[in-house]
Parts: structure tokens; C-alpha cells; sequence
């Protein structure tokens, strides 16, 4: 760990404004950045610590959905009755991730931002793209067993590691941020996560001196949420390929769908075409097959992690079975 | 003593403390943090080093710049082979001499030591040492350097090679034929505690504070290595948080902080982080074993063949002793095992819980199943026709073996004919349900130890010995021989361990701990009995000890009123030919039953229960707790644990607890174990035996015998994870 200025932000334009200066960081759970900042992957000059900031609250939108502030902890917003009832896939994937340790300290904001847990980006002795731009990537030739299979490019094959993520690119999270001098910005989930590309250093839409104050759900769509998450043991690992999936469907026929992956790809993955494949459709396994094609498009291994294809393809069909089972 | 001839009725025959399952006597120490661990030691004016790891895996040092590390903040020295002192040069293992030069033999040797006045000035210089290198090329995978194998030649170890009968001729003409390979991977020991050291010298005395499991071997060790006598060594470990065999050595942290707590003449302090240990300290090779096995129809052995290959440094001869159970598991007229090690150019391989059996049994038992399923016989009852009537191969008798009582009653409490034989038929939703068995065996070695018993006027008994206690409850299982012994309630025996400053023992590892501890220990009890018993003008071998009086017919005395200021007295245990003349295992059967996601390959372990028999239990409830440690340690054998070697660095890619999987509570269901009466008088005075590495020894095997019988895979490349599965599944789509 080098040697860092640490100031408590009073207000989120204070946070913002601090943020700026290359070289600082927003703290809020730690629970990544932290550990980051003792290997020295992470080298901030200076920290701004934003815990005492009121961004800590899950509010009613006039909508009909929620506003939950970037502070809210990983726990709470698992366990909050709101959620519980009307977005279980959010609850679910939650607490599939990490421990109940953890959870207690992450944030919703910080859980967006957590870097991935490629070994060799996490070894600075080890060529990595994403930690030290043009250093080369370690991982295409090397152990990348729960690397991604899509949307990857010659510089970068490291997954978003985040399960919570998964679940609001289903619900069609928005993410609110705020710059430093207080102009606010919303932005879709689905465009604030980047594919590595030539960039793989740049990982979100924020701006420098950018700041995360909230995550809004919409009104909840209807039908059945599940999250399943396949690991390698029954807890405290990363996922392999998760599902959450959005259903809503009736006697074998499906209404509408919606599917977003985790551990696919340096976002949470989304395929317009398999939730279109998936709407209005009969439940059987040549749509199941469709739908699984349509997300596998392109999808390429780069030799441990070959089997994710095969992997993805049968979750998926375990987890339509099951849901439009009822 | 010496372990010549049979242990006659003794004092802990009768029905008495020992065996009950008493609470640690040292468990509130330990969850309120009074039990202090090596770092913990508070020491006045101490520094802390951070070791700065090779990032290449051979070659030499070009170049090392260390001025930005010593102008950093609170740093007080930089050491590396330029200014390190010379060193003895003991073996890689024991107390390995650091920063004797330029040369990097594997990756991760320490290459400097950084000392400042907080932990954090410490590491943020050691990012600050600037060094250049000049690789070259290495070996690095086993399966790549076959080879070069050659035959090792330990020094204490059995031979590579063991040969009966005629294999060759016998195998080829069995009518039933097993020939196959397992693999098992680079293991890390994974222990709760890191490697810790507090080093400072007083005159020309050095003291540790130290997690290391044999502190006499240690302290020899490092006189050795800083050629300075052994008497001037002393190494305190009271309390060690795990070691698995990890901590047998003396790591480079005690070496880096005592060298350095010598040149700045204060203390210093370091911890390996927990991404340190994977190439700092020593692992467990991976092996390639090859099993053949040929029977008659009846499925009695003819031919039983096991071939090993496991990796070490060049300079090393420690090889992965997997085939040594299968010289003495099971009966067979024609028998051929041979070890062979590869040099390669990564960190030393070691010693890791139950080096040999634990993962030998994964191949061996494995082996038997799938002979079992080719004679349609059931997997207990193959083993029940090939359960010999003395050692096969020394044939010597056994000194004690119930291998076939742990499969019976193993069987019956499991409900093992519930099991259908053929794979993939039990279904409970998407799980595929299985059940699988395997044999479990440990050896049973005792090693000499010494002990100090003394007796105040106050009534308190005070045990002195340099043992360990490393997590497996030793300080209560000591309490209890001396409390019995003595007559003692256990509240009032005090225990001392871990200081080289008392009488020498065994310390722990290899399960031999706990029985030769604790034969010493009833020896010096015996001894001070006999003392107390002339005192008050008995018998010695009449006197009963009881209630804090010895009484003799109608005659009682109370202790205390003999002891006058203290008395004390010595006890030693030494091997015998009891280990020469007897073959000497625990023995043991385990039963599990796991669920295969029939989509995704996910393998659940949905109960397990594991049976034994390894002589007198010296408390229960810790026995219990070891044996289910060691299963647990067997359920991330068989499904988790693997370091991945990356061929093109020569090191461990997932050097993280994140990333090396060990089983967490979620992957532990109902899991069970137990022990049936047995005593052997030919072990030890206790009629123990060693119970620390049983657990894990065959628990592997039966977590794969019973994925095949739940889905019909048969993986024999370890860890059994998802992606080996997928492709035996059901078809989807």
C-alpha cells in the first residue's frame, strides 16, 4: 500500500469535487479497493472517504420503483421488504454473492465498481492491459478458466465479477450520478458497463470527478424472477455463469423475457434478440434452443474456459425449464 | 521406555477421565483472543519486515537497486545477498538459508527483506526494490518432465521402490484386469494461521516467537543455518493456528527476522501474507499415479501395481509417497510399487496432511471401485476378500487392524444397501444422487519425546514438554493422562507446550502427537507415582491414585502432604521394535452420498460418515473433531483444492484464498464420525493411535466413487469440478 491523503467528504459535491484530481478515489465499503490498494494494483494519491454522505436510502419513485442511494449496503438492500417482494431476482443475486461479512460493508455503488478477479490482473508482476495499459494481456494465452467468452477483444478477456449487477441489467437498472459541480446524469445500465475493447482500463461510463449517488429500478416487470448462480463451491465464489431471468409466462406459453448473464463477459451480458426470441412464444426446447443460441452468438473460449459454452447453454435451459414449469 | 513388547493392563484401563469428550481445556482462551499467537507477541521497540518475493522462476539477479526502499519512510534496512550474512547450509527444507545470492531457484524465493518502523512503511519499500533479472529457462510442469525422472533416495523415508512376487507375469494372465491413471494436483496447505515470526537476541541468545509445529527439529535446524549453537536457541510456540505440515520447517521468516533482529539488535516481526505463502513455503507435489490391478473372478488380487510420479527441486529427494499404502491396505501375492520424482524448478514440495495416503487412497480406492464394478461385486465386499492376515509385503503381523468392523458397521448406520449399483439411476429433482466408499489408512509412527510432570503443595500438577499444540486439542488431551494418572481433577493439571526451554518432544505432525506426547507424559506420571507412593511408605504398584490421595488398603494420604516444597519428575518415550516387528495403521471406512446437478455438473456432498478404529480415543470429542476436520479436508481434495502452475511464469497462478478453493460451511452438510473400541498394546503406552490425518485418508476416494455412481463419470483427474462432468451429463437441448 503507498502512502495516500484520506479526507471524509461533507456533502457529495464536496466528494465530487475532490474526486477530480487524477490520482484520488472514492472509499465507501472498501471491501475491493482495499484489498487492491495492499497488492498496489490500486495506487491512489488520495481517498474520499463518502460513507457519511445520506446516500443511504431506499425510496418509493413516483414511478412506482425504487431509488436506492449508493450507500445502501449490499445486506440491507437484499433483506429490504420492497425488494424482497418485488424484485427477488435483486434479493437473490445479492446474496449469492460474497459473505455475509462482506455484504455487511459493500455498497451498492461500490459493488457497480468492483474490479474484476483476473489473477493476473491482480499480480502486479504480471503483464496486464487492464491494470497497466499495453503491458499486454496474460490471460489469453495463459489459466483463464473464468474468463469471459463474450464480447472480449485481443487486449482484455476479464469478467465483471459483481452477481447484484446481473439482477438490475434484467430490471433495467438506471445508475444517478452527480459531477463536481453538481450536475446530475442518469445513465442505463446497460450503458454504463463498458466491453474492454482497446480500453480495458476504462470500465464504466464516470467521468473523472463523477460520482454514483443512486441506483432507480423501474416499476417491476411482471412474471417470475430467479437468479441461479453456477460456482465452483456452494458459497463465497465467483460465478461461473449466472442467470437472472425475468418470466412471465402461463400454461407453456411465454408473454415476455427478459435474461441477463454474469461471468460471461466484462458487463453484465444482455441479448435483445434472445428476450425477443423468448416473448410471446411457446415454452419448448427449440425456443429454449433459439434463445440460447442468440446469446451465445459469437461466443468464442480461449481454452479453460471452453466449457462456459456448453455451461451457459445448459443453466439457461435448466432455469427456463424450471420457470415455465409453473 | 522403549516400545519393545506389549503394553500389559495399565493405569488408564479403568473407565477414568481419559477418553471423555471434555471441552478444550484451552477453548475460552482461544475465542476470547487470550491464546496469543506468534504475532501477537507485544514486543517494546519492535520492526516489522515484508519479504519481497523473486517474480521469476529461475535465473539470476541482474541487478537490485534498493536505495528508493532505504530512503522510504521508517525504513531502517534493506537486506539482500549483498549484505546478507553468510549462512550454514542446512537442507531445503528445514531451515532453508536465505539471500545466499544471486541465483533465483523457483519462483517466489525471498530476495529481500525490508525492516521500517510500521508494517506499512515496511511493504510500501518493498515495492520500492528495484530488481532486474536474467531468466532462464526451467522445468515447471510435472507432466511435462516425465522424463527426467529419477529414483529418489530420502534419508527418511521408505525406499522408492517395493517389489513381491512376479507383477509383471501375474497381472498379464489375471482373468480381471484394472489399468489406470490418476492425477492429483499441486495442493497448498491452506492453514488459518500464516507463517509468523517474532525474532530478537539477547547477548548471543536468540528467541522466536514462532509458528512452527516441531520446535526441537527446528531449533536444531536453525543452528545449522546461523551456525550458532543450538542451546542458544530458543523457539516459543504455544498456540499455532493450523499447519498441516506447513509449519514442520522453519520458514524463511524466521531466518530473514532473526538475521535482521541481529544486525539492527531489535526485535523484529514479520508475517507472510496470505498471497506469500503459496510460493514462500513449501506445497504438496501433484502426482501421476498409475493403478494397475489384476484378480481372479472372485475378485481376490493377484497382481497390484501402483506407479507414482510426483515433482521436487533438483537438489531435493522428499517424493509424494503415494503408493506406500498400497504395500500394506491389501493382500495380493504379486506386488510392485515404485515412486519416481521429476526435477523441476519450482518452490520445495513437503509434507502436506497425511503426505502419501491422502492422495495415494484417491487413486487406490478409486481403482478398487472400478474393479468391483467390473467383477459386479459390491465395492465392501472386494475389499472384505482381499483383507490380509499379515503385512504382504514385510510380513510381519499387524499390531492391530478392524478395517472390515469400520466397513460393516460403516455400512450399516449409512444405509449403504440402499445404494443402487448401477450409475445414474436415483434422481431427486435435478440432483443426480450417489454413493460412494473407500478404505481409509493411516501409519502410525512414534517418535521420542520427553516430559516434565512436577506436583506443588498447592495440588496443581504442572505438565512441562517443547510439544505443540497446533489446533488439535493436545493441551487437553495431556490434561487428562495427567489428571488420571494422578488422581487429579483436570482444573487442577496446568499444562505448558511450546518452548523450547522444556523437556524435548515430538512435536505435531505425521500424527504421531498426540501418542508419543502423551506417552511421555505417562511415563513421568508413573515415574512421580512411584516417587509419591515411596514417600508415603506403599507399594508403587498397589497405590491407587484418587481424589488428590493415594491409598493403599486401608492407608490414605493426601498428596499434597507428600510433596513437601514440590515434587517432580521426568518421563521419555522412545521407538522400538515394536515399529520394526508390527505393522502399525490406523484403519477406517468412509460413506458419502452426492448430489450431480444434471444441468450444470455442480457436485454437493449431501452427507458423509466416516468409521474408525485407531486404538485407545484419548478424548472424544476432539478426536471427533479431528476426524471430521480430516474429512472436510478430503471433500476439497476431492471437488476444490488445486493450485494452477503457470508454465509460461513457473508459478502458482491462484495464489489467493479466493481463488484456491477450500471448502466453506455451505459445502459441509450432515457429516459424521466415529470410533470403535480398539486398543493396541504395541503403539504406545496409551494403546493409542494417530488420529490427526485419518480423517482425510480415503475420504476423497469415496466422494468420487460416489460422483460415478450418481452420473456415471469417471473422473480421474482431481479436483472433480463442473467442466470435467459436463459432457457425461444428460443431454440438454
Amino acid at each position: 500500500m503507498r502512502a495516500f491523503t484520506y479526507q471524509r467528504a461533507d456533502s457529495v459535491t464536496h466528494a465530487a469535487a475532490a474526486a477530480i484530481k487524477p490520482g484520488s478515489k472514492i472509499i465507501a465499503g472498501g471491501t475491493n479497493l482495499l484489498d487492491l490498494m495492499k497488492l498496489q494494483v490500486e495506487t491512489p494519491s488520495d481517498l474520499v472517504d463518502i460513507n457519511r454522505l445520506p446516500l443511504d436510502k431506499i425510496e418509493e419513485t413516483a414511478e412506482g420503483g425504487l431509488r436506492i442511494g449508493a450507500l445502501v449496503r449490499n445486506s440491507d438492500l437484499a433483506a429490504d421488504p420492497r425488494v424482497r417482494q418485488r424484485y427477488g431476482v435483486l434479493s437473490r443475486a445479492l446474496l449469492a454473492g460474497a459473505s455475509a461479512q462482506l455484504r455487511n460493508k459493500a455498497t451498492t455503488g461500490g459493488n457497480l465498481l468492483q474490479r474484476t478477479r483476473c489473477y493476473y490482473f491482480y499480480d502486479v508482476t504480471k503483464p496486464c492491459n487492464k491494470r497497466s495499459p499495453g503491458s499486454g494481456c496474460a490471460a489469453i494465452a495463459g489459466f483463464n478458466r473464468i474468463h469471459a467468452i463474450l464480447g472480449t477483444s485481443e487486449h482484455c478477456i476479464a469478467t465483471h465479477p459483481s452477481d447484484m449487477a446481473v439482477a438490475m441489467r434484467a430490471l433495467d437498472a438506471n445508475v444517478e450520478t452527480v459531477d463536481g459541480e453538481g450536475k446530475t446524469k442518469v445513465t442505463s445500465i446497460a450503458e454504463f458497463h463498458y466491453l474492454p475493447g482497446n480500453t480495458p482500463e476504462i470500465e464504466t461510463s464516470l467521468k473523472p470527478g463523477e460520482i454514483i449517488t443512486a441506483v432507480t429500478l423501474p416499476p417491476p416487470p411482471p412474471g417470475v424472477q430467479v437468479y441461479r448462480k453456477v460456482r465452483d463451491r456452494a458459497s463465497y465464489a465467483f460465478a461461473l455463469v449466472s442467470v437472472a431471468a425475468i418470466f412471465d409466462s402461463t400454461r407453456g406459453r411465454i408473454r415476455s423475457a427478459r435474461l441477463a448473464f454474469g461471468g460471461l463477459a466484462h458487463k453484465p451480458w444482455r441479448v435483445a434478440k434472445a428476450d425477443q426470441i423468448l416473448s410471446d412464444a411457446s415454452a419448448d426446447t427449440a425456443t429454449f434452443n433459439a434463445a440460447a443460441n442468440a446469446v451465445l452468438e459469437g461466443a468464442r473460449g480461449f481454452g479453460g474456459n471452453d466449457f462456459k459454452i456448453p455451461l451457459t447453454r445448459r443453466t439457461l435451459h435448466s432455469v427456463l425449464a424450471e420457470i415455465t414449469r409453473t | 521406555m522403549e516400545m519393545n513388547s506389549p503394553i500389559g493392563p495399565n493405569a488408564l484401563d479403568k473407565p477414568g477421565v481419559v477418553g471423555k469428550p471434555l471441552d478444550r481445556v484451552d477453548g475460552r482462551l482461544k475465542v476470547t483472543g487470550g491464546a496469543r499467537y506468534a504475532y501477537e507477541m507485544q514486543q517494546e521497540g519492535v520492526l516489522y519486515g515484508f519479504v519481497v518475493e523473486a517474480s521469476i522462476a529461475k535465473g539470476t539477479i541482474r541487478s537490485i537497486d534498493t536505495r528508493a526502499a532505504e530512503k522510504a519512510p521508517g525504513v531502517v534496512l534493506v537486506l539482500t545477498h549483498r549484505n546478507a550474512p553468510a549462512q550454514g547450509t542446512g537442507n531445503h527444507r528445514e531451515a532453508h538459508p536465505v539471500l545466499t545470492g544471486s541465483q533465483v531457484m523457483a519462483y517466489g524465493q525471498p530476495v529481500a527483506f525490508v525492516v521500517a518502523e510500521t508494517f506499512e512503511q515496511a511493504r510500501a519499500a518493498a515495492y520500492l526494490v528495484d530488481l532486474k533479472y536474467h531468466r532462464s529457462d526451467g522445468k515447471y510442469a510435472l507432466r511435462s518432465n516425465l522424463k527426467e525422472v529419477r529414483v529418489p533416495k530420502p534419508n527418511d523415508a521408505p525406499a522408492a521402490d517395493s517389489a513381491v512376487g512376479d507383477f509383471a507375469g501375474a497381472f498379464e494372465s489375471a482373468p480381471v484386469r484394472i489399468d489406470v491413471t490418476y492425477t492429483t494436483p499441486l495442493q497448498s496447505h491452506a492453514m488459518m494461521e500464516p507463517h509468523a515470526t517474532i525474532a530478537m537476541w539477547d547477548g548471543d541468545k536468540l528467541i522466536l516467537h514462532t509458528a512452527n509445529q516441531m520446535l526441537n527439529q527446528g531449533q536444531r535446524a536453525i543452528a545449522t543455518t546461523l551456525k550458532i549453537p543450538a542451546e542458544n536457541i530458543r523457539l516459543i510456540s504455544p498456540f499455532i493456528g493450523g499447519g498441516f505440515g506447513g509449519k514442520l520447517w522453519v520458514n524463511a521468516d524466521a531466518i530473514l527476522a532473526a538475521i535482521a533482529s541481529r544486525e539492527l539488535k531489535q526485535p523484529v516481526k514479520v508475517a507472510l501474507t496470505r498471497q506469500q505463502i503459496f510460493h514462500v513455503t513449501t506445497h504438496r507435489s501433484d502426482t501421476i499415479q498409475r493403478l494397475r490391478l489384476g484378480s481372479d473372478r472372485d475378485g481376490r488380487i493377484l497382481a497390484i501395481g501402483h506407479d507414482v510420479f510426483s515433482g521436487n527441486l533438483p537438489s531435493e529427494q522428499t517424493y509424494e509417497g503415494a503408493a506406500l499404502q498400497t504395500r500394506t491396505l491389501y493382500a495380493g501375492p504379486n506386488r510392485l510399487t515404485r515412486h519416481r520424482l521429476a526435477p523441476l524448478d519450482i518452490p520445495v514440495a513437503s509434507s502436506m496432511r497425511a503426505p502419501g495416503e491422502s492422495v495415494g487412497l484417491m487413486a487406490l480406492e478409486c481403482a478398487m471401485d472400478e474393479l468391483a464394478e467390473k467383477l459386479d461385486l459390491n465395492p465392501v465386499e472386494l475389499r472384505v476378500r482381499n483383507e490380509p492376515s499379515e503385512d504382504p509385503e514385510k510380513h510381519i503381523p499387524y499390531s492391530s487392524r478392524h478395517l472390515i468392523a469400520c466397513m460393516h458397521e460403516g455400512a450399516r448406520r449409512f444405509g449403504w444397501d440402499k445404494r443402487n449399483a448401477k450409475p445414474g439411476q436415483v434422481r431427486d429433482g435435478h440432483w443426480l444422487v450417489g454413493m460412494g466408499m473407500a478404505a481409509a489408512t493411516r501409519g502410525n509412527p512414534l517418535l521420542l519425546s520427553k516430559a516434565n510432570v512436577r506436583l506443588d503443595p498447592d495440588g496443581t500438577a504442572t505438565v512441562k514438554m517443547a510439544m505443540t499444540d497446533i489446533g488439535t486439542g493436545t493441551y487437553t488431551i495431556l490434561a487428562q493422562i495427567a489428571a488420571e494418572m494422578l488422581g487429579l481433577p483436570t482444573e487442577r493439571i496446568r499444562v505448558e507446550l511450546g518452548d523450547t526451554d522444556f523437556p524435548q518432544a515430538a512435536g505435531s505432525g505425521g500424527s504421531w502427537g498426540a501418542g508419543s506426547s502423551g506417552s511421555a507424559l505417562f511415563e513421568a506420571c508413573n515415574a512421580l507415582r512411584e516417587k509419591l507412593a515411596r514417600t508415603a511408605g506403599m507399594d508403587p504398584a498397589t497405590a491407587r491414585f484418587d481424589d488428590g490421595s493415594i491409598a493403599s488398603g486401608e492407608l490414605s494420604r493426601k498428596l499434597t502432604d507428600l510433596v513437601g516444597a514440590g515434587m517432580e519428575a521426568d518421563g521419555e518415550i522412545r521407538p522400538g521394535r515394536n515399529n520394526k516387528e508390527f505393522s502399525q495403521q490406523s484403519y477406517g471406512a468412509h460413506f458419502a452420498e452426492v448430489g450431480v446437478d444434471a444441468d450444470t455438473g455442480e457436485v454437493r456432498v449431501r452427507r458423509m460418515l466416516g468409521v474408525f478404529t485407531a486404538g485407545r480415543v484419548l478424548n472424544a470429542k476432539t478426536a471427533r473433531s479431528q476426524a471430521i476436520g480430516g474429512m472436510v479436508f478430503g471433500i476439497g481434495a476431492a471437488l476444490h483444492e488445486a493450485m494452477t502452475l503457470d508454465p509460461r511464469f513457473g508459478y502458482f497462478v491462484n495464489h489467493d484464498l479466493a481463488e484456491y478453493h477450500v471448502p466453506v460451511h455451505a459445502d459441509i452438510p450432515a457429516i459424521d464420525a466415529i470410533f470403535l473400541a480398539e486398543l493396541d498394546d504395541r503403539s504406545n503406552p496409551l494403546k493409542s493411535k494417530g488420529i490427526g490425518e485419518l480423517g482425510i485418508c480415503g475420504a476423497g476416494a469415496s466422494i468420487a466413487n460416489a460422483i460415478y455412481n450418481a452420473c456415471g463419470a469417471r473422473i480421474r483427474d482431481y479436483p472433480i469440478t463442473l467442466d470435467k462432468l459436463l459432457s457425461s451429463l444428460p443431454v440438454r437441448a
